[in-house]
């Protein structure tokens, strides 16, 4: 787990002294497989090993392979085209501050190693809702509260299909935008959290989020165990009573070489934990895929393209499955 | 209170007093205006204070109780985040505003008839902006946490700018109900005196400003009254306009509506002049004002609440309309029109606008009762429709097609009612130390201004209808049955009930 703490300096900007536990090299591109390894042993359990050894070991193979090849790659080319958005739309798509007034994590240390991302193929999941329950057993959540929720979705024959839906990261966060105290950022990993220790409830996040991902901690009968690390926006457990919930990306679990609880706990391997650097996502049954490629060539697109938030989770359809067709999600 | 004594000698007006000045109806509205404040108060007036206290206080325990619990003891959730306390934040700023554009608009107008309503129009702009600013607390999961809107100021939320134009609408209203009261505080300290009321007297002193009412005194207050009367016009619109904004800059449909902003605004007057009229007709009859309150008065508010409630039926219909006509994204207007919300939308449409509209609209209730009718029911079905605004867009889900569902609780309802019921309780304390009417400015109308009003317009009328114990006529003659020619009387035909 990453030690974070935050300076509150009167720009009304956070910034964020990080202090990394893994120590890898940063050379913007790769990490060596061995420090990450290294690094991540401490926080490793049993029963996540060969999964995490694997991600690991293809997470570095991957990327030094990018590396060398993938030199001339505009990381940028290839999301334009996943968003289906020209990029002359004024939207540098970068990971940089999102709109005036918005609070960022800076990091203290050289450029961002890795830019956090997901995939989630739609034509793998069978809507068990393993994903909803590994999530909440991690992070203590009650029954309502499913960071990562499972909605039914109807497809063009009238079939209905799951559609997991975690918080969606957003390069631009209106969420973030709503806040009057900060209390939402978006660390230099391009992953929104909330800070719950400045959070004053009021819910504007939750009536801006467009995915219904955000939830409150809405009663105080909310049991949770003694655990050795405080509470962190990373891993906000136990989460503070009158404040705002979402899903972290399991962001520790990321930069310590894990998957996110949802993507470990998935055993169709429809979630897919992606790096936008490395340009490799990799699922829970160990199956390693260059990401932009895995993208472009099954036609992922992004939910609710025309809210122009910009997530940093795609969805991989099956047939017939139009995500963002609007008599899919459609009530009477 | 101990009791109080009124110096006959300060019954007369005494210098600029207008038209009004050394006659015996001066005497007769010093007398009325004041009498709340003096001598003993009725059993009535004990038992609704104390009644309206319990409700406050059992309010305020409530609140503790959910402080402790979460907000999840109200009813909410996260379906139904948004719920009962943004609605009363709405609806209780949303009634002072009437009270404040009302009294601005006839001030700015030169309204004559205006003069016995202002102090009370005021006054419930005062005391409801007051409760709908503190509803700000029950609907936040952290209330402690208030003051970091104000440290961390984040400019592009829209709950800021909430924050700044509620706070600078507060303030506007506080200077609105001051500026009319400071020569009404020198008469007062000069008809009660400082016996008995010495830090009360010394109070009064300070804030009447050292007002003697010269020349120069009255021009300066006039433009001070103007000013602010044209400021607050302007500033009750954008508080509205930008509470409706907390949920139109979102992307919700049924909240997301270019419409909400006048919306929003139109509610807030038609809401606030049925307040208005409720609280007259209340304090007419309970506080014995029925020599200046006339049925013209609750006729002409009851003509600007029809026009409003006219206005608030277009909006809501091109509200509806257009989206629902379409039908793209007609799932909460499909339930609010004819779905899980119909039976208060239609209450609404009914009570809230039906019955209003035709009670002015026919003759024969075009009284005083008529008008409290109205307003009561525009009152109750105005905060009925904001959360039929407010619950059928959150309720409805942006993916899938699972509704969620609110439930009110008991300790949404007794935090509700506590707003409720610090209405008559604010209004009726603050008419225990302030004059319940504008002495000054109903001086300054003068009664033969006002009387050749009231013949002219509902001279005839009230005599048909014989409202009131007294008419338009009735102190036309100066007739002020010798009030002011004996000693210092103790004030008990002045009780209050």
């Amino acid at each position: 787990m990453r030690k974070v703490s935050q300076k509150k300096s009167s720009s009304d900007e956070l910034s964020v002294i990080s202090e990394e536990s893994c120590g890898c090299s940063v050379d913007g591109q790769s990490c060596t497989i061995t420090s990450m390894v290294e690094a991540g042993e401490p926080a490793a359990s049993d029963d996540k090993e060969f999964s995490r050894r694997r991600f690991l070991s293809l997470l570095g193979a991957a990327a030094g392979a990018a590396a060398v090849i993938g030199s001339g790659i505009e990381l940028l080319s290839y999301r334009a085209y996943a968003q289906g958005l020209p990029q002359t739309n004024g939207w540098t798509g970068n990971s940089g501050v999102t709109g005036s007034g918005a609070a960022t994590m800076a990091s203290s240390e050289a450029p961002p190693t890795h830019q956090w991302a997901m995939v989630i193929d739609l034509s793998m999941c069978n809507g068990c809702k393993s994903c909803t329950a590994a999530c909440q057993k991690a992070h203590y959540l009650t029954p309502d509260q499913t960071w990562i929720d499972v909605f039914t979705l109807t497809d063009a024959e009238g079939k209905t299909y799951p559609m997991p839906r975690p918080c969606m990261q957003c390069e631009n966060p209106p969420c973030l935008h709503v806040c009057p105290v900060h209390a939402t950022f978006r660390q230099d990993q391009g992953v929104v959290l909330v800070d719950q220790e400045r959070c004053i409830g009021c819910r504007m996040c939750m009536a801006a989020c467009p995915y219904q991902a955000r939830y409150f901690n809405w009663n105080s009968n909310v049991q949770y165990p003694k655990l050795s690390v405080p509470p962190s926006p990373e891993m906000p457990v136990p989460q503070r009573l009158g404040t705002v919930g979402k899903c972290t990306f399991c962001v520790g679990n990321l930069n310590n070489g894990l998957l996110s609880e949802c993507a470990a706990g998935c055993p169709m391997g429809a979630i897919y934990n992606g790096d936008l650097k490395t340009d490799v996502a990799v699922n829970s049954l160990g199956s390693t895929v260059k990401l932009s490629s895995f993208l472009y060539d099954n036609n992922a697109v992004t939910f609710k393209p025309e809210q122009n938030t910009h997530p940093r989770v795609w969805y991989i359809q099956g047939d017939g499955q139009d995500l963002n067709d609007n008599k899919a999600s459609q009530s009477s | 209170m101990k009791e109080m004594e009124i110096n006959e000698k300060a019954l007369l007006a005494e210098d600029g007093g207008g038209k009004a000045a050394q006659t015996g109806w001066s005497a007769e509205v010093r007398r009325a205006a004041v009498a709340p404040m003096t001598g003993k108060t009725s059993t009535t007036w004990k038992l609704i204070v104390a009644v309206c206290s319990l409700f406050v206080l059992a309010g305020i325990g409530t609140w503790l109780y959910q402080l402790k619990h979460g907000l999840g003891a109200a009813g909410y959730n996260d379906q139904a985040f948004w719920a009962v306390y943004i609605v009363d934040v709405i609806a209780f700023i949303g009634v002072s505003y009437g009270g404040a554009v009302i009294s601005a608009i006839l001030r700015l107008t030169g309204q004559s008839w205006r003069a016995p309503l202002t102090r009370l129009a005021e006054g419930t702009a005062l005391v409801t902006v007051a409760i709908g600013a503190l509803y700000i607390f029950p609907h936040l999961g952290r209330p402690e946490r208030f003051w970091e809107i104000v440290v961390f100021v984040n400019t592009s939320s829209p709950l800021f700018w909430d924050f700044i134009a509620i706070g600078t609408y507060v303030l506007a209203t506080v200077i609105f109900f001051y500026l009319p009261l400071v020569p009404d505080m020198a008469i007062v300290n000069r008809m009660l005196g400082k016996k008995n009321r010495p830090i009360q007297y010394k109070v009064y002193n300070l804030l009447s400003l050292k007002w003697l009412g010269t020349e120069k005194q009255r021009r300066l207050l006039h433009g001070a009254m103007s000013l602010v009367a044209l400021i607050i016009v302007p500033l009750a619109v954008s508080v509205h306009s930008v509470l409706s904004w907390a949920f139109a800059t979102t992307s919700r449909p049924g909240w997301m509506e270019t419409v909400f902003p006048p919306y929003f605004v139109v509610a807030a007057l038609y809401s606030g002049t049925a307040l208005v009229i409720v609280v007259a007709s209340a304090f007419r009859k309970g506080y014995h004002l029925e020599k200046y309150i006339h049925t013209r008065h609750f006729v002409r508010l009851g003509y600007v609440m029809a026009a409003m409630g006219l206005v608030y039926a277009y909006l809501t219909l091109a509200d509806l309309l257009s989206e629902g006509y379409t039908g793209i994204t007609s799932g909460w207007i499909y339930q609010t029109v004819l779905g899980r919300w119909a039976i208060p939308f239609w209450f609404y449409v009914v009570v809230g606008e039906v019955m209003p509209i035709a009670l002015v609209a026919v003759k024969r209730t075009r009284n005083i009762k008529g008008m409290t009718i109205a307003s009561l029911g525009v009152v109750i079905s105005l905060w009925i429709k904001r959360i039929v605004i407010v619950l059928p867009p959150v309720t409805q889900p942006l993916i899938g097609n699972q509704w969620g569902t609110y439930h009110f609780t008991w300790v949404s309802v007794t935090i509700t009612l506590a707003g409720v019921a610090a209405i008559p309780l604010g209004l009726m304390l603050l008419f225990r130390v302030l004059p319940v009417l504008s002495i000054d400015e109903m001086e300054e109308m003068g009664e033969i201004g006002s009387t050749e009003q009231i013949s002219e317009f509902t001279a005839a009328a009230e005599k048909r209808l014989a409202v009131g114990a007294t008419n338009g006529n009735g102190h036309a003659n100066g007739n002020v049955n010798g009030h002011s020619n004996g000693d210092a009387v103790p004030v008990t035909q002045g009780e209050v009930q």
